[in-house]
């Protein structure tokens, strides 16, 4: 290769990468909407914040590179021998001090700015009136509680104070704040709901929280990020943010549905779809399921199921590829 | 259970599969895969049956306790598994591509590539790679015959060809685990999956873990120990400082990996409740014991290669490396601070926000040496002679697609946007986005330098040029869009999709797939090209890309015994400044007797032995556990009564070899950087920085 044909490669490559950079960086942000780029609510805007300035904050510390690195190659390249050579240079104070400052200056800055919003979006922080003052929205109305028991491979939303659960779907009214505990019945897995907030780990045996709060009407999905067998890719639950009318609608909806007992549970707990459950029900549509809860503890008690003493048996382990309905009925409630 | 086969049972043979199994592509590429290993196995014993070579691989390679020769040993492992490990890369973007509705393959044959996938290029390909690269450099670079325990280093070899072997024999014979490279319990706990799939990963990763500490222990001492009168510690060449950081992480990260294994073994095999959902296991702890090692494992992986790329930059400028000091001190800190990040793996497990924060700040802390290196090698760049050749190319392409990784990790070490990101397509990107340019980018322009070295000619200038410039286009392609793709929320590990907004970037990212395909037949092609002109090629005086480290003041390849007499050392790049002084490779006034250890089976003994108890418990043959045991046990105990011999070399022999050599370059003449790529250089260089000193 001859230096003039590599430099005229060299031009046509670099222009090929701008324009691949533009379609590239242009799609999330004009496609249909997913992802926490288009959030629909404040903890999602504020992930997208961080990830804006984080990048441009990078960018001082890269640009020198991204920009320098073809100057100096070209510049300093073996046939030009009008540029300076130095051979034996190797050490400028200056230089030092810029080269270690300038990373630590940026460093320092994203350090100030990322346990700012670490502390300020924690999922374990309660969104309160003083919590809502910071996030600079108004609370619609009193917080909703909801448990989440991931299950093979769809999520179980457990509504205790409306006495609803739903499957495939879970809606919340918006301005209201989502308090969430999660726990799963099989191995574990991560709950994500991109436009909203997220993400935190569900564990067998284990409640972790999550604290959620839309302030604008949309649609997205809750998902399960981590790997947890052949059907996990569509794990994945429409999420609704909707009027507080609508909300209130949707939870008497679910209270005609089926029953929620520890029968049914078993049931749903075996590894399968939403649609799988549906058929195993005996329920007919392709809709998310909505229940009635009678009882109100089966978080609890999905928690309980593994603090036994004796262990419990492969087939009462939903998830297992010898769970059986009989052995794999929740525990009575400890009392 | 049946003796002797435990529970592996007919339909467990995958080559069988394509005969008993319903046709379809999934099927023909699993099975055929199965296939492939089976026939390029027959078809390596043929051929080495035919031209009468098995005497030759057995006394020459396997039993060689030379560490040029184990490095390259290490480097042709780490190659058969790269083939591997990309086939499975372009299956897998195959079938992300097709997964809109669906895709071409299996979901389970899915979960298996992407594990199997993982498990390869960070244990079998990266390991052997820069484990590779030390042993053939560090002895050459600080002017010692041989490593400090000689045959450890082949018991280390033999290890990591154990878990490779694993991960090879599970795909003829039943199937690997599916959850992930990171294998999380409980998915991978008997309770959820009875196996035979996470036996097999516990086993090459516990086996090829104490191979790779051993290494660490090895290389450590070797450079503590071993470096040529003189050679002060801040006049060891950069690489051997990387290698040094490097090693001392393999001693202190690899344990933490071996444990987490054997406590899944534990609980797999006998019953144990380490990590099981009930009787008070908790998977966090693993978590916690995985990424203690997984953390550090990023820098072990990459240190050697900023090794490289600080050698490289210095070469191939011709000129004196910026900042020797910062880059060392930039290097230690890296290795300490890499102990100190390893929670930022799991910002999402519920831990408090002061906790998150301070491992957030760590996270960003470890980035300001990083950042320092980069600037390091710039400032080396500046006001040189650059030649814009192949190692350069890389180096290139290096700067620029590390720093987007930079970029990302940075974004990362945020919770609050991690949150967001973990456990996506952004994920996949940014790892891939440090390795690929940080580590292979290193490696390739490693071999290309030091591939006349070992083997006395240089590789195809023009087909390295082609290749590099398809890697770094390749992952361009490949991996830059799936971090739009990653925050648009498609997780990680996925197997399929629904939303069609993301079809024109799976189709980008096949179509770079393919162009690394293209970059791995380029591998292959250069190196084809360059043994059928290895006689235009050869460099047989040593020193083709006028170096500056001891290991350049060698004929290529080097004598067993490395060097003639051992150097004294009076500065930095002490064989630059001869050069510049004009008096490089003087003769000594007298030569010595050299001794050298003998051939040992001891390796392959290990190796063999090693394998067949990761099989035989993966497969419950419980004979040939105790047996391979017996065998391990009984190897030491018996070598410990041998008394162990050396071959030693006489001091005529050595006269006669090194004057042959010295005689050689006394008749060559000297070539400038002009001629570095043509026929004209036969390795001794003409060199560019007397100009301006």
């Amino acid at each position: 290769m001859t230096p003039d044909t590599r430099s005229r490669l060299a031009r046509r490559s670099a222009a090929a990468g701008l324009c691949l950079m533009t379609i590239l960086v242009a799609g999330p942000l004009a496609a249909d909407p997913s992802g926490f780029l288009h959030p629909l609510g404040p903890i999602a805007e504020i992930q997208r914040t961080e990830l804006v300035w984080a990048t441009v904050a990078v960018m001082v510390a890269i640009l020198p590179v991204l920009l320098g690195t073809p100057f100096i190659m070209w510049r300093y390249r073996r046939t030009n021998t009008k540029a300076t050579y130095r051979p034996q240079w190797h050490f400028d104070t200056w230089l030092e001090v810029g080269m270690w400052g300038l990373p630590i200056v940026i460093v320092a800055f994203l350090g100030i700015w990322l346990a700012q919003a670490t502390f300020r979006i924690d999922p374990y922080r309660t969104i309160d009136a003083k919590m809502a003052e910071e996030l600079n929205i108004e609370l619609a109305g009193p917080q909703v509680d909801m448990d989440v028991v991931g299950l093979d491979w769809k999520w179980l939303f457990l509504y205790p104070d409306q006495g609803v659960a739903s499957m495939g779907e879970m809606v919340m009214p918006v301005g209201h704040p989502v308090a969430m505990r999660l726990t799963t019945d099989t191995v574990m897995q991560a709950f994500l709901v991109p436009r909203i907030g997220g993400q935190i780990y569900a564990m067998p045996r284990m409640a972790t929280r999550l604290n959620l709060i839309a302030d604008r009407e949309g649609r997205t999905e809750a998902i399960n990020t981590q790997y947890t067998g052949l059907g996990m890719s569509g794990q994945r639950a429409e999420v609704r943010a909707v009027s507080p009318g609508a909300y209130r609608s949707w939870i008497s909806r679910a209270q005609e549905g089926p029953v929620l007992d520890d029968e049914t549970y078993a049931i749903i707990a075996q590894s399968g779809s939403v649609a799988d459950a549906r058929e195993a029900l005996g329920l007919d549509g392709t809709t998310p399921i909505l229940f009635r809860l009678e009882a109100t503890d089966i978080f609890d008690r999905v928690i309980d199921r593994y603090q036994n003493p004796e262990g419990v048996a492969r087939d009462a382990q939903p998830g297992s590829p010898t769970y059986n309905l009989s052995s794999g009925v929740l525990p009575e409630a400890d009392q | 259970m049946n003796f002797p086969f435990g529970r592996l049972e007919w339909s467990d043979l995958k080559p069988v599969h394509l005969f008993t199994h319903e046709f379809s592509i999934d099927n023909l590429v699993g099975s055929g895969a199965a296939w492939m290993v089976v026939i390029g196995a027959l078809a390596v014993a043929v051929l080495l049956t035919v031209m009468g070579r098995w005497g030759w691989l057995w006394r020459e390679w396997l039993t060689s306790v030379d560490h040029k020769k184990i490095g390259i040993m290490y480097m042709v492992l780490g190659f058969v598994m790269f083939a591997r490990g990309v086939a499975e890369g372009m299956a897998m973007r195959a079938h992300q591509t097709t997964a809109l509705n669906g895709g071409v393959l299996s979901e389970e044959h899915w979960a298996e590539l992407f594990s199997t996938h993982g498990t390869i290029m960070i244990f079998f390909v990266a390991m052997p790679f820069i484990t590779g690269f030390m042993n053939y450099l560090i002895p050459l670079q600080i002017g010692a015959r041989d490593m400090a325990f000689p045959v450890l280093n082949q018991i280390s070899l033999g290890l990591t060809a154990t878990g490779a072997a694993l991960c090879m024999i599970s795909l003829v014979v039943g199937k690997f685990q599916i959850g992930g490279w990171t294998a999380y319990p409980p998915f991978t706990g008997s309770t959820f999956d009875p196996g035979p799939g996470p036996d097999y990963w516990i086993w090459a990763i516990a086996l090829s873990g104490f191979g790779s500490m051993f290494s660490g222990l090895n290389f450590s001492v070797t450079i503590y120990k071993m470096r040529a009168p003189g050679m002060t510690y801040m006049r060891m060449p950069v690489f051997v400082w990387t290698a040094l950081c490097t090693s001392i992480l393999l001693v202190f990260a690899l344990p933490p990996l071996t444990v987490a294994a054997f406590m899944q073994a534990l609980d797999r095999t006998l019953g144990f409740h380490f990590f099981t959902n009930d009787l008070g296991g908790n998977m966090m702890n693993y978590a916690n014991l995985f990424w203690m090692f997984g953390h550090p494992e990023v820098y072990i992986l990459v240190l050697p290669a900023y090794g490289i790329f600080s050698e490289l930059t210095s070469t191939f400028a011709a000129k004196r490396l910026y900042g020797y000091t910062s880059l060392v001190l930039a290097t230690m800190s890296i290795s300490v601070i890499s102990f100190c990040v390893w929670l930022h793996h799991f910002f999402t497990m519920g831990n408090s926000a002061t906790i998150n924060v301070a491992f957030g700040i760590a996270t960003g802390i470890i980035a300001i040496p990083t950042g320092v290196k980069v600037y390091v090698w710039m400032a080396t760049l500046w006001r040189g002679r650059i030649r814009m050749t192949t190692p350069m190319i890389y180096m290139t392409g290096f700067f620029m697609l590390f720093v987007i990784g930079g970029l990302s990790g940075m974004i990362l070490a945020n919770p609050a946007i991690n949150w967001q990101v973990h456990n996506t397509q952004f994920i996949v990107a940014h790892f891939h986005n440090v390795l690929l340019p940080g580590l292979l980018f290193g490696v390739f322009a490693g071999i290309h330098i030091w591939f006349p070295k070992a083997f006395g000619f240089r590789l195809h200038e023009t087909a390295g040029q082609v290749t590099a410039i398809l890697w770094i286009v390749g992952f361009s392609l490949t991996f830059l869009p799936l971090y739009f793709v990653g925050l648009m929320g498609y997780p990680r590990r996925s197997s399929g999709f629904e939303d069609p907004a993301l079809l024109p970037y799976m189709y980008l990212t096949l179509f770079g797939a393919l162009l690394i395909g293209c970059a791995l037949l380029g591998l292959i092609a250069t190196l084809w090209i360059s043994i059928r002109q290895r006689d235009k090629l050869a460099v047989p005086l040593g020193d083709p890309w006028d170096g500056r480290t001891l290991e350049w003041a060698t004929p290529a390849p080097p004598p067993p015994w490395n060097f003639a007499v051992i150097p004294h050392i009076a500065e930095r790049d002490a064989f630059a400044r001869e050069k510049v002084d004009g008096k490089p490779f003087v003769q000594p006034p007298d030569y010595k007797d050299i001794h050298l250890p003998r051939n040992t089976s001891a390796g392959m003994i290990m190796f063999i032995a090693t394998t067949a108890f990761g099989f035989g418990v993966t497969w419950w043959m419980w004979w040939l556990v105790i047996l391979s045991v017996l065998v391990v046990v009984g190897w030491f105990f018996v070598t410990s009564f041998i008394e162990h011999d050396e071959v030693t070399i006489p001091a005529a022999e050595v006269r006669r070899h090194h004057n042959a050599w010295i005689e050689a370059i006394s008749l060559a003449t000297p070539v400038t950087r002009d001629h570095e790529t043509d026929s004209r250089n036969r390795g001794l260089a003409d060199t560019d920085m007397v100009v301006a000193s």
